[in-house]
C-alpha cells in the first residue's frame, strides 16, 4: 500500500502534523483487552449499579420503567438499522426513511398536531428547541414558562436563552397547578411562548386549554410538553390550542438507560412546518412513479442553511424513534388506550392507598394520570433510605428542585408497578415515616419556614 | 436501457398503517388489579380524550415481518463500504451492544442516588479520563447528546467565559469549509457568523484570518476550527492560529468530526484549543443508528473548567481514608447550566467505553494510523486511470484520514455530476461518499475509508469508479439516470418539498 | 422545466448579483435572471414580502427556495413594494419557467431612478456570466 502512496511509511503520511505538536508517547491508557476483559470489567461497573431489577422502581420525573416489548431488542438490532447513516442517500435508505414516516403519523395521531419530526434529543433540549422557533416565528424575546415544566426543562430553556438573548419569566404553581391569574398577568405582547406541562411535574393533569387563552390573546405561541404514554386518555395539547407539543420520548420502546438515549417529539401546526427543527421525511415517487420517501424540506437544516438554519441539529436519535415506532406497533389502537387507562386507575389507586397512610399525605388533590406527590411527616432523605433497604425506590424527592416542597416525594406507576408493590411501597413508606418522624408533627406539617401551595 | 424491475422494486411501499386490520393486536397487557371506576370518576372529562389516536393495529409476527422486510431496503455499514467523509463510519463493534444491555447498566434509572449509581458514575469518570488524556485537555463534561449539541455548548462556554471577565464579544469565526452545524450552532449562541477564507494549501489563510480579526478585534469571541480539516488536511500554521486567536482574546474551538486522523498522534489539547467537542458516533464506534443516537462531550481547558455544564460528574475523596466515591457535582456558580435532561446519553458512553477499553492506548493510535493509511492508498488508487483524469484530488499534498476530489473534470468533459456518479455507485453496491461537501470545491466528492475497511474492500472502490467512468465515457446517460437496482429509483425531491407529506392520512 | 436556452432580454437592465429590472417611468418589477434559475435547480418555495415595505438598492429582499439550497433576492433598485407575485404560492416553478414574465417576484414604485444607471445592460451582464 505505501508503494502505491508513494511513500516510505506511515510516519512519513503524519509528517504534515509540525514536529512540536507530535505527541510522542503513547496514551496514558491501559492497553487493549479482549472482548471477556472488557465483558468483565464493565459488569464489575454494573454490578455497582441499583437498577430496576434490584429496587422496585417508583421513580419517574420524565423516565419510566414500562415494558419494552422483546420485539423491540429484535429490531433495533438489526445490521440494517442499527449502523446506516442518516438517509442522504435516499434510494438506499427506504427503510430508515419509511420509519420516520410512520413514526411521524404516529406521533401526530398522539399530540393531535398535523406535522411531526423525526425526533430531537430528549424531552428539556426539545423545550429549548421550540423556544427558537417561538422567537422565529413571532420576532418577540420572552418567554412565560410554568413552574410545572420539568425543572430540567426550565434549566435547559434557561441555558438556551443566554444564546438566543431572550427573557424568562416564571409562573408558580396553586395546588399543583399553574396558577391561571398569574399567568394571564404575566404575558403580554413582548411574549414569544407560553410553556406549559401536562401532566405537569407534580403530576396534575393541567386545564392547557384555559390557561393557553392568555398566549392566544397576545399572539403568543402555546408550547405544552406531554407524557407520551397518556396520550391515549388525555386529551392531547394539539385539541386544546396548543401551536407545539413535545415531550420526553423514553416511555415509547426506549429504556432506562440512566438517562438516555432516548429521543424527543416535537409537532406543531402546519404553519409552523417551514420553521420546525430536525429532520422531517416527506413522501414522493421515483422516476418510474413508485412510493418512496426523501428528507423534505432540508433548506431548513444545517447542511444547507448554515447560519440561518432554524436549529443547529444533525445527528438526532433515529434509532430510538424506531424503538418508539415499533413499540407503538404493538400496543396498537386499542392496547395503547388501555395502557393509558390502566395508568390512570393504578395511580389513582396508589394515591389513595399511600394518602391513607400515617404520615403520608398528598401534595394537592388535583386529577392525575401516572404520577403523583405527596408529602411526608419525615424527613424525605431518611425515608428513601430506610425504602432502599427494603429493596423499593420510593420515588423522586421534590425538596432540591422545589424548595417549597422540601417534604415533598414524587411518586410513579408504570404497567409495571404491581397492586402488591404499591401495597408495599405504602407499608414500607408508613414504616419509614414512623421510624424517622421524631421531629415531625403528626399531621404532617414540617419544620420548614417555607410555607405550602404558591411557587415562586 | 431500463432493466426489468428487481423484486424489491415491485414489492410496493406499504406502510404499517396499511398493514392494519381492525381489531387485530400484538400486547396483551397484565389486568388492573385495582378498582376500576369510569375514568370521568378520576379526571374531568373535559380533559379526556374522546377518540383514542390512529395507531396501527396489527399482530406481533405481522410487525416483525413488516419491519424486517423495512430493513431490507436499506444500506447498512455492516453489509458494506460506507465512505462519507467526515462521518468516520468504522465497523460497530457488537460487543459493544451487549456490554450496553448489562440490566445494571440499561435498567437504571436516572434520577437512581448517586449512592446508588456508582457503577455509571463511575464509568463516567472513566470515560471523561480517557476523553481527557486523547484531547490533551483536563476537563470534560459528557452532557451534550450530540456534535451540534457540543459546538453549541461550546459557544455558551466562551459566552460565559467572556461575560465573566466583563468583555461583550459578538462574532464567531468558521472557516468556508465548515460542516453546517458550526454556523447554526454560532447563530443559535446568539453570535454573528463570520467566514475565513482557505488558502491554496488548504489551510486557513492567514491573512484573512488576521484581517477578519482586525476589523474588530473586541467583539471576536471564537475561532471554531477542525484539524485535520473538511479537506482531509492537517493546518500546519495550527500553533499560529492558536496563537493569534488568543491574543485577540478570543477562545479556540475544535470541531472533533475529525478526530479519527489524530488519536494518540496529536491532541487538540496540545495544538491550543480551548474547548474540544468530540463526537462518539464517529471516532469512538458508536453506531450511527440511521441518524443517531450519538453523543458530543466537551473536553475543556483549565480556564474554561468553572463554566462547564450542570451536573458533571466528579470523584470525591472518602475523606478519613474511606473509599473515593462518585457525585454529581451541582454546586457549580459559574455553570452555564443544563443543557438536557438528566445525565447525557448514558448508553452511548457504555459503548464509548466499551471501545477504548478493547482499543487501548496501543489499539487507538493504531486506528488513525490505519485511517490515515486507507485513505492515502485510496487516493492513491483513485489518482490512476480515468479517476486520476476525471477527478482530481482537490489538493495535492498526503492527505489524512479523509480526502476530497473534484468532479469538474467529469462534468465538463463527460457531462456527468458528482451526483450522478454517486447514484451510479449505489447499484455497485457501494455507499456513495460525502457529495457537494466542502462547498469550495466544485462538485466535491469527500472520501472517508476509516481504519476498519481492508485493501480489498479499497480496491474494489477503486475499480468501481474506474467501471462508471469508464461507462460514462461510451454512454453519459447510464450514469445519468442511475440507480436502477435500488428498492426506489431516483426519487422526486422537489415534489417533496413543494407539496410536503409528512404523514399519512388515516381513515376513520 | 426550464427554458431550453439562456436568455437575456435586451429590454430589461441587469444586477451584478443575477437579478433583472424592467423599468417602465418610475415604476419597476423585478425578478431572477436565467443564470439564478438555473443555478437555483427548480424552485419550490417563495414567501413574497410585505406590500408596502420599503427596500434598498443592494440588499436582500426575499428568498427563493430549491430542494438543495436558498438564495437571497438582491434589489436592483430601491423603492417602494406595491405589488407581489401571489401566483408563486401555488406555481413556483414559474420563476424557471418564465423567469422574465410569469416569473416576476415583486414590483415597486422606486425612490431614486436615477440608481437605474448603475445596472447592467443585456450585452454587459452576458459578459459577467462569461467570467463566472
Amino acid at each position: 500500500m505505501l508503494a502505491a502512496i508513494g511513500a516510505e511509511s506511515v510516519a512519513e503520511l503524519f509528517e504534515q502534523v509540525p514536529v512540536p505538536l507530535r505527541l510522542g508517547r503513547p496514551l496514558a491508557l491501559p492497553g487493549g483487552m479482549g472482548e471477556a476483559e472488557v465483558l468483565e470489567r464493565m459488569a464489575a461497573l454494573a454490578a455497582r449499579n441499583a437498577d430496576a431489577d434490584e429496587q422496585v422502581c417508583f421513580l419517574g420525573a420524565g423516565m419510566y420503567d414500562h415494558h419494552v416489548p422483546a420485539i423491540v431488542d429484535a429490531i433495533v438490532q438489526r445490521s440494517e438499522f442499527l449502523t446506516p447513516y442518516t438517509p442522504y442517500q435516499p434510494e438506499i435508505s427506504q427503510g430508515g426513511l419509511q420509519v420516520m414516516f410512520e413514526f411521524q403519523t404516529a406521533i401526530s395521531e398522539l399530540t393531535g398536531l398535523p406535522v411531526s419530526n423525526a425526533g430531537l434529543y430528549e424531552g428539556p433540549s426539545s423545550v429549548a428547541s421550540a423556544g427558537y422557533l417561538a422567537m422565529a416565528a413571532t420576532g418577540r424575546r420572552r418567554f412565560v414558562v410554568s413552574r410545572g415544566l420539568h425543572p430540567h426543562s426550565r434549566e435547559t430553556l434557561a441555558t438556551y436563552a443566554v444564546g438566543y438573548g431572550a427573557e424568562l419569566v416564571e409562573v408558580g404553581l396553586r395546588d399543583g397547578e399553574t396558577d391561571g391569574g398569574a399567568l394571564a398577568a404575566a404575558v403580554d405582547g413582548e411574549t414569544a411562548a407560553v410553556f406549559l406541562q401536562s401532566p405537569n411535574f407534580l403530576g396534575a393533569v393541567e386545564r392547557v386549554e384555559a390557561l393557553g387563552a392568555a398566549a392566544k390573546e397576545h399572539g403568543a405561541l402555546l408550547v405544552v410538553a406531554t407524557d407520551p404514554m397518556t396520550l391515549g386518555v388525555l386529551k392531547p395539547p394539539g385539541e386544546q390550542g396548543a401551536d407545539i407539543a413535545l415531550g420526553e420520548g423514553q416511555p415509547l420502546g426506549n429504556r432506562l438507560d440512566f438517562g438516555g438515549p432516548s429521543f424527543g417529539f416535537f409537532c406543531a401546526t402546519e404553519k409552523q412546518i417551514r420553521r420546525m427543527p430536525g429532520r422531517i421525511a416527506g413522501e414522493t415517487e421515483d422516476v418510474d412513479g413508485r412510493r418512496g420517501f426523501v428528507l423534505a424540506l432540508q433548506t431548513r437544516e444545517q447542511h444547507i442553511r448554515r447560519e440561518k438554519a432554524t436549529h443547529n441539529i444533525c445527528t438526532a436519535q433515529a434509532l430510538n424513534a424506531l424503538a418508539a415506532m415499533v413499540h407503538l406497533a404493538w400496543l396498537g389502537r386499542a392496547g395503547y388506550r388501555e395502557l393509558g387507562e390502566l395508568l390512570v386507575r393504578r395511580t389513582a389507586y396508589a394515591r389513595e392507598r399511600l394518602a391513607a397512610v400515617e404520615g403520608v399525605e398528598p401534595l394537592h388533590e388535583a386529577p392525575v394520570a401516572r404520577e403523583f406527590a405527596v408529602r411526608l411527616a419525615a424527613p424525605v432523605g431518611r425515608v428513601l433510605e430506610r425504602c432502599a433497604e427494603r429493596g423499593i425506590a420510593a420515588g423522586y424527592p421534590l425538596g432540591r428542585e422545589y424548595p417549597e416542597h422540601e417534604d415533598g416525594l414524587l411518586v410513579a406507576i408504570t404497567e409495571r408497578r404491581t397492586r402488591a408493590q404499591v401495597d408495599a411501597l405504602a407499608e414500607a413508606l408508613g414504616a419509614a415515616v414512623a421510624a424517622e418522624g421524631g421531629d415531625f408533627a403528626p399531621d404532617g406539617a414540617t419544620k420548614s419556614p417555607v410555607g405550602e401551595g404558591v411557587g415562586r | 436501457m431500463t432493466p426489468a424491475e428487481t423484486p424489491m422494486q415491485r414489492e410496493r411501499a406499504t406502510t404499517i398503517y396499511e398493514r392494519s386490520r381492525r381489531g387485530r393486536r400484538a400486547a396483551v397487557l397484565p389486568g388492573a388489579e385495582v378498582p376500576e371506576p369510569p375514568l370521568e370518576e378520576l379526571i374531568p372529562a373535559e380533559l379526556l380524550r374522546a377518540e383514542p389516536p390512529g395507531l396501527p393495529e396489527v399482530a406481533e409476527p405481522e410487525i416483525v415481518r413488516h419491519y424486517n422486510r423495512l430493513s431490507r431496503r436499506n444500506f447498512d455499514l455492516d453489509s458494506g463500504l460506507y465512505p462519507l467523509g467526515s462521518c468516520t463510519m468504522k465497523h460497530n463493534p457488537r460487543l459493544n451492544e451487549r456490554v450496553a444491555a448489562l440490566p445494571g447498566h440499561a435498567r437504571l434509572h436516572p434520577a437512581q442516588e448517586p449512592r446508588r449509581a456508582q457503577g455509571a458514575l463511575e464509568l463516567m469518570w472513566l470515560l471523561q479520563r480517557s476523553l481527557a488524556e486523547i484531547c490533551g485537555l483536563p476537563h470534560v463534561s459528557l452532557q451534550p447528546s450530540a456534535g451540534s449539541h457540543g459546538e453549541l455548548a461550546g459557544l455558551l462556554l466562551t459566552r460565559a467565559f467572556h461575560a465573566d471577565r466583563g468583555e461583550e464579544r459578538t462574532k464567531v469565526l468558521a472557516p468556508d469549509t465548515s460542516h453546517g452545524t458550526n454556523p447554526a450552532s454560532v447563530t443559535m449562541a446568539g453570535y454573528e457568523a463570520v467566514k475565513v477564507a482557505t488558502d491554496e494549501r488548504g489551510g486557513v489563510e492567514m491573512d484573512d484570518l488576521r484581517a477578519r480579526i482586525d476589523e474588530d478585534p473586541d467583539r471576536v469571541a471564537c475561532l471554531m476550527l477542525t484539524n485535520p480539516n473538511t479537506l482531509g488536511l492537517f493546518d500546519e500554521n495550527i500553533a499560529e492560529i492558536a496563537a493569534t486567536i488568543h491574543e485577540a482574546g478570543g477562545t479556540l474551538y475544535y470541531d472533533g468530526a475529525n478526530l479519527n486522523a489524530v488519536m494518540g498522534h496529536s491532541r487538540p489539547g496540545d495544538m491550543g484549543f480551548d474547548i474540544v467537542h468530540v463526537n462518539l458516533h464517529k471516532s469512538f464506534s458508536q453506531p450511527h443508528g440511521g441518524g443517531g443516537p450519538g453523543a458530543g462531550p466537551i473536553a475543556v481547558s483549565e480556564r474554561i473548567e468553572p463554566f462547564l455544564p450542570r451536573p458533571q460528574v466528579v470523584r470525591r475523596d472518602g475523606g478519613d481514608g474511606g473509599e473515593p466515591f462518585f457525585d454529581l457535582d451541582l454546586e457549580r456558580p459559574k455553570s452555564i447550566g443544563r443543557l438536557r435532561g438528566f445525565q447525557g446519553n448514558f448508553g452511548v458512553f457504555v459503548r464509548a467505553y466499551a471501545y477504548i477499553l478493547s482499543l487501548g492506548a496501543d489499539g487507538l493510535a493504531e486506528a488513525s494510523e490505519t485511517a490515515v493509511l486507507n485513505a492515502n492508498y485510496l487516493k492513491a488508487r483513485l489518482a490512476e486511470g480515468r479517476a486520476g483524469e476525471r477527478l482530481p484530488v482537490a489538493f495535492e499534498r498526503h492527505c489524512m484520514h479523509e480526502f476530497v476530489l473534484s468532479g469538474r473534470p467529469m462534468k465538463r468533459e463527460l457531462g456527468l455530476a458528482t451526483l450522478d456518479l454517486a447514484k451510479r455507485l449505489l447499484d455497485f453496491g457501494f455507499h456513495p461518499p460525502t457529495v457537494y461537501f466542502p462547498l469550495l470545491v466544485e462538485e466535491a466528492l469527500m472520501v472517508e475509508p476509516t481504519e476498519t475497511e481492508t485493501k480489498e474492500s479499497l480496491d474494489a472502490f477503486a475499480a468501481a469508479i474506474e467501471a462508471i467512468l469508464a461507462e460514462a465515457e461510451d454512454d453519459p446517460e447510464v450514469a445519468r439516470r442511475a440507480p436502477y437496482t435500488t428498492p426506489v429509483r431516483r426519487l422526486d425531491e422537489v415534489k417533496a418539498t413543494r407539496r410536503p407529506v409528512v404523514r399519512q392520512t388515516l381513515e376513520g | 422545466m426550464t427554458l431550453a436556452d439562456a436568455s437575456y432580454p435586451d429590454d430589461l437592465r441587469y444586477h451584478d448579483q443575477h437579478d433583472w429590472a424592467r423599468i417602465e417611468g418610475d415604476a419597476a418589477t423585478f425578478g431572477i435572471t436565467w443564470y439564478a434559475q438555473d443555478s437555483l435547480g427548480e424552485v419550490v418555495f417563495y414567501d413574497p414580502p410585505e406590500v408596502g415595505a420599503a427596500i434598498d438598492k443592494d440588499a436582500s429582499y426575499a428568498e427563493v427556495e430549491s430542494v438543495k439550497a436558498v438564495s437571497d433576492v438582491i434589489a436592483p433598485l430601491s423603492g417602494e413594494i406595491v405589488a407581489v407575485n401571489e401566483a408563486l404560492g401555488d406555481a413556483p416553478e414559474l420563476v424557471n419557467e418564465d423567469p422574465y414574465g410569469e416569473g416576476w417576484l415583486i414590483r415597486v414604485r422606486l425612490s431614486d431612478p436615477g440608481e437605474a444607471d448603475q445596472l447592467l445592460g443585456a450585452a454587459e451582464y452576458r459578459k459577467l456570466l462569461e467570467r463566472e
